[in-house]
């Protein structure tokens, strides 16, 4: 019985541990990705974990990269006369026979193919790589170094491209949007605490004549979807000239949410009757009561309120599609998709480098409020 | 009404006031207007027209509108279900006192909290045809995978997919709700023999039916609602032929795109309808099988 007992523990941890490979997976590999130059996002089998390549070409051992791994044989060929004496290139095997080489060769705006004299350099079979030289700077103007090497003659380091952060950062205007972002998570927190921490108060610690049925409708309004309320919501906007702004984004926390105030609610009831009726009779007001017995025992709560804002007004991206229209106003979520549709998609290492930035201080804050943060979602299918 | 009385319902109503205003402002205004613009002509430029059913009549015969029905009800016949299936098998390997408990939570709670559109492009390079990592995968195993967003019968089973990753939500509701249950169930039916499926089938399972019930209703409010991740993993008009044109995609493309406000509001409408419609089938199927420990 009892070894049974240790045996289902390991295979409960056995499938949990698969799991968790399985769950952590994509964002190991978005990091992996961010950290990454872009030939090595295009490879096939995917490289793992960034790295830099060295190698020895003209008898120098120098940094290289990986530009492309030959699919048949080739040769590079130096050529012995003519006006191009001494050039070497980098011509399939089937373009050379009988000491002539077919080269193209600018005439120009033409490229044209000629046969010049040459003689074998180095014979590159299939499978190995053209390396060519590489610099920190992409803008380098001298004359880059390239040769053909096979898998062994490559040492390779691990190597983080950090730098790819700081080059992200010509393209998307992280500040200006994580500055929108801020803003509209900021101020949204601060209206959701206020609003709903006062509107849950009406609905439970005063008892008034149809309270509940309001509190019924309020509820109700969870199970309108957004579609339902956006259009006429953007007309009133765009009515008060707000389209543009950002204030669609943060003024509407400031007159409660119909989850929160059920959150908080909940939490209220909880607080035995005791003490507010203990305040009245020294003479405090509804207000005072709210103050100072009320909200000094509910940080908790609130702190999930807030909380859930926070990261509510972070992740949005339909109300920012919406009300949003120059750049200068475009949250990280909005700005990313910006990005990402102007580029056409393909400078994965940027990408990812655009979507770490968004999740990283996500996470970061997940981690320091965790306890609050579980027990608040459990709480909210748990407690009806 | 006593002093007493009017007294506490002044200051009830002074507390709610910001909500009434809210509620007003933001819910009951918009949801009254947009059903007006339901039936009318409307482009936000120009005052509304009242045209009568003609919007609704139109939609029944607007292919896309069903094309995009048939999409979200697909999407949501297998994310909803097997997402829960997932979250519920999750939270059960959780909840056995197992060590390192906290550690798993957390590692299966975090894709749910990767904004949206960094999880949408994370999967797209995941799901990319040439270079995607999960091609990489299934080719090990022999598989010749397809070019999941770009195929017409892969892109919709490709969300489906993603959506399993960000299940954390209903995985921690779950827990929560498999730890409320009295370890003094289990006892008894472990000495009435009962094994380990006998215990989740007949205790587990009845003991959590309010949480289940709760999940399937915020899955149904939310699965219908889906938009950003088509909207931005398969540009253009809803992916390779309309196949991820998504209920809230094609409605927002008909409002935003061409400005047909009062189309749209039809649309809205009718969403609101199933999206209600399938809550109370939920909770009507379910009231003879959800036990309330609080009610008689």
């Amino acid at each position: 019985m009892k070894q049974s007992k240790g045996l289902a523990k390991l295979v409960v941890h056995l499938v949990l541990l698969c799991g968790s490979v399985t769950f952590l997976f994509p964002l190991l590999w978005m990091i992996s990705t961010s950290l990454k130059p872009i030939e090595q996002t295009m490879v096939m089998p995917p490289q793992w974990i960034p790295k830099a390549y060295y190698a020895v070409v003209d008898g120098e051992r120098i940094r290289v990269k990986k530009l492309f791994q030959l699919d048949r044989p080739f040769l590079i060929v130096r050529v012995t006369e003519g006006e191009r004496k001494g050039e070497n290139h980098f011509i399939p095997a089937e373009d050379y026979s009988d000491g002539q080489a077919a080269i193209e060769e600018r005439v120009s705006d033409r490229v044209e193919r000629i046969k010049v004299p040459a003689a074998i350099v180095k014979e590159a079979p299939e499978g190995w790589w053209y390396v060519v030289q590489k610099f920190e700077k992409q803008y380098a103007t001298e004359k880059l170094k390239w040769d053909c090497k096979a898998e062994e003659e490559i040492e390779s380091k691990v190597h983080l491209y950090f730098n790819n952060y700081s080059e992200a950062l010509e393209y998307i205007p992280f500040f200006t949007y994580a500055k929108n972002t801020l803003i509209i998570c900021i101020l949204g927190v601060l209206g959701a605490v206020l609003a709903n921490s006062i509107v849950a108060y009406g609905f439970s610690r005063i008892e008034w004549k149809g309270r509940d049925l309001f509190f019924i409708l309020t509820l109700a309004t969870m199970m309108i979807p957004f579609p339902v309320t956006m259009i006429p919501l953007f007309a009133t906007f765009r009515r008060l000239g707000w389209i543009g702004t950002l204030k669609p984004l943060w003024v509407p926390a400031f007159f409660g949410h119909a989850f929160n105030i059920f959150l908080l609610r909940q939490f209220y009831l909880t607080i035995p009757r005791d003490l507010s009726d203990a305040a009245r009779i020294d003479g405090c007001s509804e207000f005072a009561i709210f103050r100072r017995v009320i909200l000094p025992l509910s940080t908790k709560a609130l702190a999930v309120v807030a909380l859930f804002h926070f990261i509510y007004a972070w992740n949005n991206f339909m109300g920012p599609l919406l009300y949003l229209t120059r750049q200068k106003t475009f949250t990280l979520s909005l700005g990313l998709q910006f990005y990402q549709s102007q580029q056409g998609g393909s400078e994965w290492h940027y990408l990812m480098v655009a979507s770490t930035v968004v999740v990283i201080p996500i996470v970061i804050l997940f981690f320091f409020t965790q306890k609050t943060f579980i027990q608040g979602i459990a709480t909210t299918g748990t407690k009806e | 009404m006593t002093k007493g009385e009017r007294r506490n319902l002044r200051n009830g109503l002074l507390f709610v006031s910001p909500w009434i205003f809210g509620i007003g402002f933001f819910i009951l205004y918009p949801v009254l207007s947009s059903l007006y613009h339901s039936f009318c002509d409307y482009s936000v430029l120009e005052p509304p027209v009242f045209i009568g059913l003609t919007n609704y009549t139109d939609l029944a015969r607007d292919a896309v509108f069903w094309k995009s029905l048939w999409n979200t009800f697909f999407y949501a016949f297998f994310a909803i279900p097997l997402g829960l299936l997932i979250a519920l098998t999750l939270a059960l390997l959780l909840n056995t006192k197992i060590r390192g408990l906290a550690a798993y939570r957390t590692i299966f709670f975090l894709p749910s909290l990767v904004p949206i559109v960094a999880m949408a492009m994370l999967w797209m390079w995941i799901f990319n045809g040439q270079y995607g990592v999960l091609n990489y995968f299934l080719s090990l195993l022999g598989i010749r995978a397809p070019a999941w967003l770009m195929n017409v019968h892969w892109s919709k089973p490709a969300l489906i997919i993603m959506s399993f990753w960000a299940i954390g939500y209903s995985m921690v509701i779950f827990l929560a709700g498999l730890q409320d249950v009295p370890v003094s169930l289990y006892e008894s039916a472990e000495i009435d023999g009962a094994n380990f499926l006998q215990k989740i089938r007949h205790v587990t399972i009845p003991m959590i039916s309010p949480v289940i019930l709760f999940n399937v209703i915020m899955g149904i409010i939310f699965t219908f609602q889906i938009f950003a991740r088509p909207y931005i993993m398969t540009p253009g008009p809803g992916g390779p032929a309309r196949s991820t044109t998504f209920y809230t995609l094609y409605l927002f493309q008909t409002a935003f795109e061409d400005l047909r406000m009062g189309y749209a509001s039809a649309m809205a409408w009718i969403l609101f309808l199933i999206i209600l419609g399938l809550t109370l089938l939920a909770i009507r199927s379910s009231r003879n099988r959800v036990y309330y420990a609080g009610a008689r």
